[in-house]
């Protein structure tokens, strides 16, 4: 029986999308049976950023309107052996499903599969409780700024009062060097503001924008610090004990200075 | 010593706006989770000026309520109701005839 996690984050642009995609692969990669589904009816997007938009016959909603069988929906990528993709369809809008059918198709969808992500769409409305009904847990992405985060308060509110307490959290596109300029809330500011478990941290990353002009998620990339997050986020969904990882930067010409002058020339660990 | 008061202006620790960020944050917050619209407040506003004048006279246009945070000992904030209700004249039935 299969477990079914809704990405979620209230504010659109956070990296729901990136993080469906990324962490379903590295699922896959560590030998899992993953099938993603793009909730995002009318805005779909994580056909593109898993690089399977030129494969795609059918859709979410066509299976829910039984124009199609739901294994004909469900496109095999076939670089990750083990992962699926089921999209939202472009032409329609949110309310082409309603919660019950979402449940409905998660229940089926367990009995083939170990997990079942789904990107859940930006907004609190319709979109959104589609995309959690048939949840048994939920991450939720922010990135440290304060519209992120209070967006994510809320959201974290709202699955609490939809049978969806405790869920992780993941902060994504962490700068180092801001914070530690005293210029973005750390990982403990944004954990004792918002009073959820951590499930990871991604640092801010170039190689992200890379991969998704590319169609190739991060995690495949051994040099990207994002697609080491994402791989150690899966370890931890998969009961690994993980620890976070070092996100210290590079000491600048000028942190080297002001260490000098202020006698405290250490190495950094 | 001028150039370590140089990096001391650049590395000041008060003022960071991360800092700035999270009291914003925590304040906003609570509203946002007490989910309490201006009307609530009017509520609770006329009840409060419905009991208290039973014993004193009071300016309600100066009646202030809002929601607000406040520091404890401990460093930890909490939040408060806090009324600030400006006191016209005593009534009779709260004045210490004893």
């Amino acid at each position: 029986m299969g477990e079914v996690i809704v990405i979620t984050s209230g504010k659109g642009g956070v990296g729901k999308t990136t993080t469906t995609a990324n962490i379903g692969t590295a699922l896959a990669l560590e030998g899992k049976k993953v099938v993603l589904i793009d909730a995002d009816i009318g805005l779909r997007n994580l056909d593109v950023v898993m690089g399977l938009e030129n494969r795609i016959v059918y859709d979410l909603v066509d299976v829910v309107e039984g124009t199609c069988r739901l294994k004909q929906a469900l496109i095999r990528d076939k670089r990750f052996n083990g992962l699926h993709l089921l999209p939202a369809a472009q032409t329609r809008d949110k309310n082409a499903v309603t919660p019950a059918q979402m449940q409905k198709l998660c229940e089926e969808l367990k009995q083939h599969f170990d997990f079942i992500l789904i990107d859940c769409p930006a907004g609190i409305e319709q979109g959104f409780k589609n995309a959690i009904a048939g949840a048994d847990k939920a991450v939720v992405v922010t990135v440290p700024e304060v519209s992120a985060v209070r967006d994510a308060d809320r959201i974290i509110g709202l699955l609490a009062s939809n049978e969806l307490p405790n869920p992780l959290l993941i902060v994504n596109r962490l700068r180092m060097d801001m914070v530690k300029r005293g210029d973005m809330m750390d990982i403990d500011d944004t954990i004792d503001i918002l009073g959820v478990d951590l499930l990871g941290v991604v640092p801010d990353d170039e190689k992200i924008i890379v991969s998704s002009n590319r169609g190739e998620p991060a995690v495949t990339e051994d040099s990207s610090l994002a697609g080491q997050a994402y791989r150690n986020i899966a370890k931890r969904l998969l009961g690994e004990d993980v620890p976070l990882m070092n996100l210290q930067t590079e000491e600048t010409f000028m942190d080297k200075l002001r260490k000098l002058f202020s006698g405290k020339n250490k190495k950094k660990h | 010593m001028a150039l370590l008061d140089f990096f001391k202006f650049f590395g000041k620790e008060e003022n960071k706006s991360k800092d700035i960020a999270k009291e914003r944050l925590k304040l906003v917050l609570i509203h946002d989770r007490a989910n309490v619209s201006p009307k609530f407040l009017d509520l609770i506003k006329g009840d409060i000026i419905k009991v208290i004048s039973n014993y004193m006279e009071i300016d309600e246009t100066g009646l202030d309520i809002r929601l607000s945070r406040i520091e404890q000992e401990d460093d930890n904030y909490t939040s408060a109701l806090v009324a600030n209700i400006p006191i016209k004249r005593m009534k009779n039935i709260g004045k210490n005839n004893g």
